[in-house]
């Protein structure tokens, strides 16, 4: 039945942006984290979202294959590291400067961040309509010829 | 003498139904899939489908013929599959889900499912009438 599916689609969705603004939330967190070693230096990270075609792809029949492929959802590919160079600051009294005084931070750019996290929530909240829409329209469903 | 059943009764109603239903489900997954890169925002044309559906367009899954010696395909060009949607303002990600084209859709398509579900529910009512002689 297409209609519950609708829950697995926007539940999926809803996995994904929470994970996304969990990454955020770390990212901001750890935006001042520095460490005496650069390697080990903080760097944001960023989930990549890819819609799920799996099924769809082993079915036999094109038009199954076509209701499924209907039925996706996204899923979390992986979740990467951002390779922008890390911030160096002058300061050469911090515990964790370096021989030549400069203090590695991690490369999170806040400002991008609090757009990714606005970005994450209206998909969140989106989503969260859609799935009361969809509600409302299987209880109609099931009080039909009553 | 007119055909009694529940085909004849409901008319197109139930297969509207269920195609409102998909439609749903195809927008429904545009939205989930709003953030993610590459990906192609798709949708069912229903007016194409209706038409195909009651028999109003019987060319539509059929060659054009300028000689008595082509040959038509064996089984009609099959109709309401999903299309790709053609974006006004493509993102530079290959995304081509618009929300607020999509939000818009699927509310249209919410409005259509549900006087269609009225629709079915008069004829059920108008049956029941009839059942009962009330």
């Amino acid at each position: 039945m297409p209609l519950m599916d609708i829950f697995d689609v926007a539940g999926s969705a809803m996995a994904a942006q929470n994970l996304r603004l969990n990454t955020t939330a770390s990212n901001l967190a750890n935006a001042e984290s520095v460490s005496s070693n650069r390697d080990e230096t903080y760097r944001a990270r960023h989930p990549v979202f890819a819609a799920r075609l799996a099924e769809a792809t082993f079915s036999a029949e094109p038009q199954a294959a076509a209701t499924e492929q209907a039925a996706a959802g996204v899923m979390v590919a992986g979740i990467v590291e951002s390779d922008a160079p890390l911030q160096l600051k002058y300061e050469p009294h911090h515990p964790m400067a370096d021989e030549a005084g400069y203090v590695a931070y991690p490369n999170v750019n806040v400002v991008e961040e609090m757009a990714n996290m606005m970005s994450a929530s209206r998909s969140f909240q989106m989503n969260v309509q859609m799935l009361s829409t969809v509600k409302s329209m299987a209880e109609r469903l099931l009080t039909m010829g009553q | 003498m007119p055909k009694i059943g529940f085909d004849a009764a409901l008319g197109v109603h139930p297969a509207a139904l269920a195609l409102r239903a998909r439609r749903t489900e195809v927008l429904a997954n545009n939205m989930a899939n709003a953030d993610t890169p590459n990906f192609k925002a798709r949708d069912i044309d229903f007016k194409a489908v209706l038409a195909a559906q009651t028999g109003a367009a019987d060319q539509a899954g059929t060659l054009r013929a300028t000689h008595q010696r082509h040959i038509q395909p064996a089984a009609p060009i099959p109709d309401g599959e999903l299309l790709y949607r053609n974006p006004t303002l493509p993102s530079l990600d290959g995304n081509t889900v618009e929300t607020h084209v999509e939000q818009a859709a699927f509310a249209d398509n919410t409005v259509q499912y549900m006087a269609s579900l009225r629709f079915l529910n008069g004829k059920f009512k108008g049956m029941m009438t009839a059942i009962k002689g009330e």
